[in-house]
């Protein structure tokens, strides 16, 4: 009788736990962060990217309505067809709610549609292209940290408006070099600049010798760095060798990351002016976020990519708090698009229609080496650009169901 | 005459200028590539691997010991030189006589193991590493800017291609090595110790493709992945010049390299992939490759 007994409560209390989480798929919420994981762009994402979203998980106490959480991680070797056979089969029978990360905007587009095509979350914080919340635009997709048309607007502007009016651009070939290039020509167009000339690097190209001398025999006085990682400090690094900044064009880097400024070394990096959406350095809380993460990810301080997980998966979590379930993705991000934004790392902010988060950009410059305290210490802030200016105006984008 | 082949002549010598110095590293690790395969018949897919190692002895000496380049250039390839010595006395050693494909395969496995270990300490992005004062600044040649640094690449690596070539093919030291890749045996039979000549060979193979990396140091990133990259393309030059042919590999290093940089002015987005091209026309017309011996 005893024991019979002891079955039926267990028995009971099983149906009760599971009733409770029945809202939850699979009665775990599974994040999948899909980044590159052994190349070009593994410190500015990378295993990080699986750090800073674990922190966030952590941060939130672990569960979410009772449900734990899980992170799974994948290398998507920036190979589109990789990239979207890992999503997938996370997609199909891995369980997994929610893709984040994924730089490499080549890979990202075609995850997005994926992602949408099986009513999913996908939270972008490596990719760069604003199509992907243009044209490309999914109901399903947040595009947290940065975009090609924030980077141009910042940098581009910038420069254009101190004197550099003429530009030529050594371009990543592939969707984030061609987007980046393409946003940047129409701002410096429209501040009055004009473009002299590109030219196509392939993807993780070593040397950029011979694409450096035909910038330099443009004669333009910017030459403008389309792509990002290994490429950008080995096409700034031989740019100094090849005299190009002694002979009177500057170097404009479109996307550098903090990671790139400690590759290259202060004596080669000050200077260099770019925009970008989070420094460690800003506050007490990034700092603070900054120390703990540096310890968990063998010292590396934190990308505006790393931050823009963490906060982007907070931000996931609360929304999928207040909807209480995870099998309709589009509704978890409509949810996600209701509620404000507020984290330690981004402050406040808001995600508009399209799925671009708005937050502000800032405009750093690199510290001189007699500037820096010691390693992380590199950047001063030269402007910031405000939230309402720092992206592409809602209707100038051409998303589809933005009406 | 302003143009040449729709370019200014000024701006194509220059592109033929910068393909000789990245043809220059073609033929320093395709020149290690092809002389441990003529004499050790093992396909070395671990030399990229090397090359990176070679780079970063090269910085940690720099970084922590305050030997600077010139030093570099003489430890790093003694070194690693040494490591590979060990690699074929404890594995390459067993897979003697094998099918090519063991030794493939263990250099492959051993490319990726030192590479993970080297990004997990290191990270991805890389280190830097600065040209050697004595080399900094350049030279304005009226038709480009040459960076005095890879002025030196070029006279440096076709000072030691060229005097491997001559070790190999012209002295008695290198009819030994010749002989007892034809015929061990029989080498053997006149007291020479062949296993030790196949170690040594394989440590002077290893430390050509560590020399590589310390000359690319300056000019790249110090970086993990840095070999991997490079090692598919000088590959390809190995099979276009004739697998172990010595001299063959060297020209088509340069050559090839040339024909990259040419490309890189025409047709840019093609840079990454016309050597394969012209792989593939080779050995549809020329299996053993323009400087093999047998087909």
């Amino acid at each position: 009788m005893n024991k019979l007994r002891t079955t039926l409560l267990a028995a009971m209390s099983l149906i009760a736990a599971n009733a409770a989480h029945a809202e939850m798929s699979g009665n775990v919420v599974k994040i999948g962060v899909l980044n590159d994981q052994s190349s070009l762009y593994t410190d500015l994402a990378g295993q990080g990217s699986v750090v800073a979203a674990q922190m966030a998980v952590e941060d939130f106490g672990g569960k979410v309505n009772g449900t734990a959480i899980e992170i799974v991680s994948a290398d998507h070797q920036n190979k589109a067809d990789v990239g979207s056979n890992a999503a997938r089969e996370w997609l199909d029978v891995g369980g997994v709610d929610v893709i984040v990360d994924v730089p490499n905007s080549g890979v990202a587009l075609a995850v997005n549609e994926i992602v949408k095509e099986k009513n999913k979350v996908f939270l972008i914080s490596g990719a760069a292209s604003s199509a992907l919340t243009g044209e490309k635009c999914s109901p399903n997709t947040v595009h947290w940290t940065y975009d090609t048309w924030s980077l141009a607007n910042g940098t581009g502007k910038a420069i254009v408006k101190t004197g550099g009016d003429s530009w030529y651009f050594i371009t990543a070939d592939y969707a984030f070099g061609h987007a980046l290039e393409k946003d940047t020509a129409a701002v410096v167009e429209s501040n009055g600049g004009k473009v002299l000339g590109a030219v196509r690097a392939p993807l993780n190209n070593a040397d950029f010798s011979s694409f450096l001398l035909q910038a330099q025999s443009s004669g333009a006085k910017i030459v403008g760095l389309a792509n990002a990682g290994a490429d950008t400090t080995n096409a700034i690094k031989q740019a100094a060798e090849f005299g190009i900044v002694a002979g009177g064009q500057s170097l404009a880097g479109l996307l550098i990351f903090i990671t790139d400024v400690h590759a290259l070394g202060l004596p080669t990096a000050q200077g260099l002016i770019f925009t970008e959406s989070f420094y460690w350095d800003n506050n007490d809380a990034t700092r603070a976020f900054a120390k703990k993460f540096a310890e968990r990810d063998g010292g590396i301080h934190p990308t505006m990519i790393h931050a823009g997980v963490y906060s982007a998966v907070t931000h996931y979590l609360k929304a999928l708090a207040a909807v209480g379930a995870d099998s309709d993705g589009k509704a978890v991000v409509d949810k996600m698009k209701e509620l404000p934004t507020e984290d330690p790392l981004f402050g406040k902010g808001t995600i508009r229609a399209d799925g671009r988060k708005i937050h502000d950009m800032y405009l750093f410059e690199v510290k001189k080496p007699e500037e820096s305290k010691g390693p992380w210490d590199y950047y001063k802030l030269r402007a910031t650009i405000p939230a309402a200016e720092a992206f592409r105006p809602l209707d100038k984008g051409g998303c589809p169901f933005v009406k | 005459m302003t143009e040449l082949l729709g370019i200014s002549p000024q701006a194509l010598f220059g592109q033929l200028l910068i393909g000789l110095i990245n043809g220059s590293f073609y033929a320093l690790l395709s020149l290690g590539l092809a002389v441990i395969f003529g004499l050790l018949n093992i396909i070395n897919f671990a030399h990229g691997a090397l090359y990176m190692m070679g780079a970063f002895v090269g910085w940690y000496l720099l970084q922590y010991l305050g030997l600077g380049y010139w030093w570099a250039l003489i430890i790093s390839p003694v070194l690693v030189g040494l490591f590979g010595m060990v690699i074929e006395k404890t594995m390459l050693k067993r897979l003697h006589g094998l099918d090519h494909l063991y030794g493939l395969l263990l250099t492959f496995g051993l490319a990726l193991i030192i590479q993970g270990l080297f990004r997990n300490q290191f990270g991805s992005s890389g280190q830097p590493y600065v040209i050697p004062k004595e080399l900094a600044g350049g030279v304005n040649l009226g038709f480009m800017f040459l960076p005095l640094y890879r002025g030196w690449v070029i006279i440096a690596s076709l000072v030691v291609c060229f005097a491997t070539w001559y070790v190999i093919e012209r002295t008695k030291l290198g009819s030994y090595l010749r002989a007892a890749t034809e015929n061990p045996a029989l080498v053997q039979a006149f007291g020479i110790n062949v296993p030790r000549l196949i170690t040594l060979t394989y440590g002077f193979g290893v430390a050509l493709a560590a020399f590589a990396g310390v000359m690319a140091a300056p000019i790249y990133q110090v970086n993990p992945t840095m070999g991997a990259d490079l090692i598919i393309v000088v590959f390809a030059v190995v099979v276009i010049g004739g697998m172990g042919s010595i001299m063959g590999s060297i020209v088509t290093g340069f050559g090839l390299g040339v024909a990259e940089g040419l490309t890189k002015v025409f047709y840019p987005e093609a840079s990454n992939t016309v050597i394969f091209v012209i792989m593939a026309i080779v050995l549809m017309i020329k299996p053993a490759g323009l400087f093999g011996r047998t087909a």
